[in-house]
């Protein structure tokens, strides 16, 4: 679903990203750990093309999204991201923050587009909120919204970058109840993420990074049980604790 | 000797009502206009000034500190006495809304850039991530959220721009500062004759000014 060839990223003089090489298979779900400056979040912003890799090749779904010229605009219709701050749109209601896309983009009518948007409010919960306006949410709430956002484009492909990291300690676990109820179908999801439960419960696959490489991937047994790397073990064990 | 403000000048005055009239519709039509190119430049140049295109960019940056850097009344004298030299004529009129027009577009070009950017960048990337295109995420997420910010000081260049119209008397604009300045000069009344004149200007601006200071407190209440 998505392949990661070569890639390579500089933000001046910062080389963040290192000949990243990495395959997403269709279904899978991959989540990526690794402490904060490790490039992860930009890895993962590679993949919709927010940041566009210095040198490199990205496949998603058979596009090579990195060609000059490629589709972009097409590819994001199928890739959902959901964000660290949520970034729902503040001038919108909660509905309208679920239909403006697949209405304007998609062109899917307006009534279907609310009637599949209030389904998936349903899903996280938040049914009752859809005519409230963001500012008027929890933390926790914004994020299960903006995942409801992201589902009624009906992608094929769902990135989290850090979706939990802004949020209130006690708001974490509806939205990873919510993430984790997502896993069990067979949406590709790829999250960057600190929540280790989480990567033992959904992963089939864990990259840890560490200073703009992939140091380790593997399964979450392997990982949590027998990591290789001196690097993983310290990481490891300072959060896990 | 009969004072500034003796009884008789004020009667002279209401006799020449319709010399101020004419001023006054003048200086609303030049500000109307005016205030329509303004705009348009404003949002222009603003735009300009966000993007990520370094050539936008310096445009912007020419315009805008060219413009805000150098008098009104210079700009005016150059399209009023410079560009004839150029084999360009341009009606006193024409003159007029070009000068306003291009000089307020400049401060209204920074109204717009800090709008836009204060306008967190993630809103740009939760658009671009659901599909949408720079102008397709600028007219439905953007620029609904930066025109709330821009609008107090956007009105505040409304009301500069109608004050800022009296410069065109020096170029004999056919405004109201002009009428009034060309009246009082022929019969020397000129006390009631600039006090008829700056009410007529605190008539169009004021109430103005009063609805950019309610908008700005209620842009405190809903944040």
């Amino acid at each position: 679903m998505i392949k990661v060839q070569g890639v390579n990223k500089f933000f001046g003089p910062l080389h963040v990203l290192k000949e990243i090489n990495l395959n997403v298979d269709s279904g899978e779900k991959v989540v990526v750990i690794g402490p904060s400056g490790s490039g992860k979040s930009t890895l993962i912003r590679c993949m919709n093309l927010l940041e566009t890799p210095s040198t490199g090749q990205i496949v998603v779904d058979g596009v090579d999204i990195t060609a000059p010229k490629a589709p972009i605009t097409k590819v994001r219709e199928s890739v959902a991201m959901v964000f660290q701050q949520f970034n729902l749109y503040p001038h919108k209601t909660v509905l309208e923050n679920l239909t403006l896309a697949p209405t304007l983009i998609k062109k899917i009518s307006r009534d279907e587009a609310s009637e599949s948007g209030l389904a998936f409010l349903e899903r996280v919960g938040l049914r009752e909120k859809a005519d409230a306006y963001p500012a008027q949410l929890s933390g926790g709430q914004q994020q299960r919204v903006a995942i409801a956002r992201a589902l009624n484009m009906r992608p094929t492909v769902m990135l989290f970058d850090e979706p939990t990291s802004a949020l209130d300690p006690e708001m974490i676990q509806e939205v990873l109840d919510v993430m984790v109820d997502l896993a069990k179908e067979g949406i590709t999801m790829v999250v960057v993420t600190h929540e280790m439960g989480f990567a033992k419960q959904v992963a089939d696959q864990v990259i840890f990074m560490d200073g703009g490489t992939i140091l380790e991937k593997g399964s979450p047994e392997h990982f949590f049980t027998n990591p290789e790397h001196d690097r993983t073990k310290l990481f490891l064990s300072r959060i896990l604790r | 000797m009969p004072g500034p403000f003796a009884g008789f000048k004020w009667l002279a005055l209401v006799n020449d009502w319709s010399v101020f009239a004419e001023g006054f519709i003048q200086t609303i039509l030049l500000s109307a206009l005016g205030l329509t190119l303004a705009l348009g430049l404003g949002i222009f140049f603003g735009l300009l000034g966000t993007s990520h295109v370094k050539l936008f960019k310096l445009l912007n940056r020419v315009y805008v500190e060219f413009i805000q850097n150098t008098p009104l009344v210079i700009q005016i004298f150059f399209l009023y006495h410079g560009l004839p030299h150029l084999g360009i004529m341009l009606p006193v009129f024409v003159v007029g809304v070009l000068g306003v027009g291009v000089y307020h577009g400049a401060y209204i070009a920074e109204v717009i850039r800090a709008g836009v950017e204060s306008v967190p960048k993630g809103q740009l990337e939760a658009a671009y991530s659901q599909g949408f295109s720079y102008w397709g995420a600028m007219i439905h997420i953007v620029l609904p959220q930066a025109k709330r910010i821009s609008y107090p000081p956007l009105t505040n260049q409304a009301v500069n721009l109608i004050k800022n119209t009296s410069v065109l008397a020096m170029v004999a604009g056919g405004e109201l500062m002009y009428h009034a300045d060309s009246w009082s000069s022929t019969n020397l009344y000129y006390g009631p004759s600039y006090v008829v004149t700056g009410l007529l200007y605190l008539s169009l601006c004021f109430p103005l000014a009063t609805f950019a200071k309610r908008m700005e407190r209620k842009l405190e209440v809903s944040s």
